[in-house]
């Protein structure tokens, strides 16, 4: 990889504000606090291993952040993270300006979050899953209709969500993500096990536009790229590329897998 | 390779930042009105009595190992009846290892199916869920009792059932209340580590053992031969105990149960 991606300098601006307390990021206090999304210096350990190490970052609202990195590299810490689910062992996070993990409760209710796991119940259908989490949301129940009736899941929303394909699980659980018109979407793969026809359903839920800040974790780099403003690359935790989308090819993407 | 790290170098602001950085962000108010404590409270119950009923992982496995161990008693003890300290003692030794069982499956569904995860992401008091899972156990440790009670009085006790029922359901009322505070939070601590079945019960008897002897001491009286009703009722002083101790976990869970579920 050249060293220009170590030149490159991406969601910054000249604001010089303070880090929050506890970030240890060398340079934690140039990145812009005005983000959406503020990372400074974030590291996270399971145990002795480093999960994630001095990532510093910021991205706009209403930006795309695509996550690109082979397994284990961190990218599903990093959602977790951000997710308000998992604390920053070292660095500043901020989301909508809620430093983590001390304001997490103020923006909640903001994030919606697609990782591997559907955060559904088996035994529950897709219609009571979706109003238990219409529930806990404060959404109404006519969402939930009309979220079953937009992803073509309502004929068989009265079925256990066990005997769904994983298609068909992966379409409620966007269902489920979309419930609350969340601002900051955090999606793992978004688009595994849908067909095409599947894709372009959930498009307007999960796609951009609407003011929906995004960061998606991803392994195909010409999707990935199309979604991207802001692209990082992941290797053991650590950040190897960061650049806007229009600067990277997708051959420095493979170059992450090698 | 090298790392890039955008802080680096704060004089060469990249295009990204001449586009965007102007948008800041700000807290946007919700696009619903956070729900009330209650309403959670009851969403969480309705899913776990619904899960429970489609999975009948819980209470027919609780009464099926109760009443097995009244037959087990019923021949080990080679007595066709028991009566006072011995009935008090089968009875609720009985009922803690029964409600064991219940307290290691209860937030088994929500650990492997991501249901803390999908709690946690929603903009709640995290308080109810421990409401709703303890009135859950709860719930279930009254239909396991439903079961086990009159089993017990059908294949142990000696003196008749009716007579004592009064007493009786008041020193289970109190005796349940604690065993659903306590099994909640010891569930909820064992429930995120590899060694759960084990971690739960070491963790839940020895706090659960002055509920049983609260218990225990309460029920003795009702239970003695020949003398059913003449005590006319539980001794009190066992029933505050079970009453302070409800109160006290009570608190103690309240009090710690956000930090059970954060990372």
């Amino acid at each position: 990889m050249s060293d220009g991606i170590a030149e490159t300098t991406i969601g910054l601006d000249r604001t010089t504000e303070e880090s929050p307390a506890g970030a240890q990021g060398a340079h934690a206090g140039e990145l812009n606090r005005g983000s959406a999304l503020w990372i400074a210096g974030l590291a996270r350990f399971y145990g002795e291993r480093e999960a994630l190490a001095d990532i510093s970052l910021s991205l706009d609202c209403g930006q795309t952040l695509v996550v690109f990195g082979p397994n284990g590299a961190g990218k599903t810490t990093l959602l977790r993270v951000l997710a308000t689910l998992l604390r920053a062992h070292a660095g500043g996070v901020e989301v909508f300006g809620a430093a983590l993990p001390g304001d997490a409760w103020r923006v909640r209710g903001q994030i919606g979050l697609l990782g591997h796991e559907p955060l559904l119940y088996r035994e529950l259908t897709a219609r009571e899953n979706l109003r238990y989490h219409a529930r806990l949301h404060g959404v109404a129940p006519a969402r939930v209709e009309e979220l079953l009736r937009t992803l073509a899941i309502s004929d068989r929303g009265d079925e256990p969500l066990r005997t769904f394909s994983r298609g068909m699980v992966q379409r409620v659980a966007i269902a489920r993500v979309a419930l609350h018109d969340p601002a900051l979407l955090l999606l793992d793969e978004p688009y595994a096990n849908l067909d095409p026809a599947a894709i372009e359903l959930v498009r307007p839920l999960i796609g951009g536009g609407g003011g929906r800040t995004r960061v998606i974790c991803s392994h195909d780099p010409s999707g990935g790229l199309a979604e991207a403003d802001l692209v990082l690359g992941l290797r053991a935790g650590r950040a190897v590329l960061l650049r806007t989308a229009a600067d990277v090819d997708s051959g420095e993407i493979a170059e992450l897998y090698r | 390779m090298s790392a890039s790290n955008p802080a680096s170098d704060p004089g060469t602001a990249g295009p990204h930042v001449a586009q965007h950085g102007d948008v800041h962000a700000r807290p946007r108010p919700l696009a619903h009105a956070p729900p009330r404590t209650t309403s959670v409270i009851v969403a969480l119950l309705r899913k776990e009595l619904r899960v429970e009923l489609r999975t009948l992982e819980s209470v027919p496995g609780m009464s099926l190992f109760a009443v097995s161990t009244f037959v087990v008693f019923h021949f080990a003890l080679n007595r066709t009846t028991v009566d006072g300290d011995l009935a008090a003692g089968v009875l609720w030794v009985t009922l803690l290892f029964a409600a064991m069982l219940g307290v290691n499956r209860l937030f088994v569904a929500d650990a492997e199916q991501g249901g803390f995860d999908g709690f946690l992401l929603a903009p709640v008091d995290r308080t109810a869920m421990l409401i709703a899972k303890a009135l859950a156990l709860l719930a279930y440790l009254v239909m396991l009792e439903l079961i086990a009670v009159p089993a017990f009085a059908l294949l142990l006790l000696g003196p008749p059932l009716g007579q004592m029922f009064p007493g009786l359901l008041a020193v289970l009322a109190l005796a349940d209340l604690g065993l659903a505070i306590i099994g909640t939070l010891v569930a909820a601590l064992a429930v995120r580590t590899r060694a759960r079945d084990l971690l739960g019960p070491l963790l839940a008897l020895p706090l659960l053992v002055p509920i049983v002897i609260g218990a225990a001491r309460a029920t003795s009286p009702l239970l003695v031969a020949g003398h059913p009703g003449q005590v006319g009722g539980p001794p009190f002083r066992w029933l505050l105990l079970l009453g302070l101790y409800d109160l006290v976990f009570g608190l103690i869970a309240y009090a710690v149960f956000d930090f059970l579920l954060e990372d």
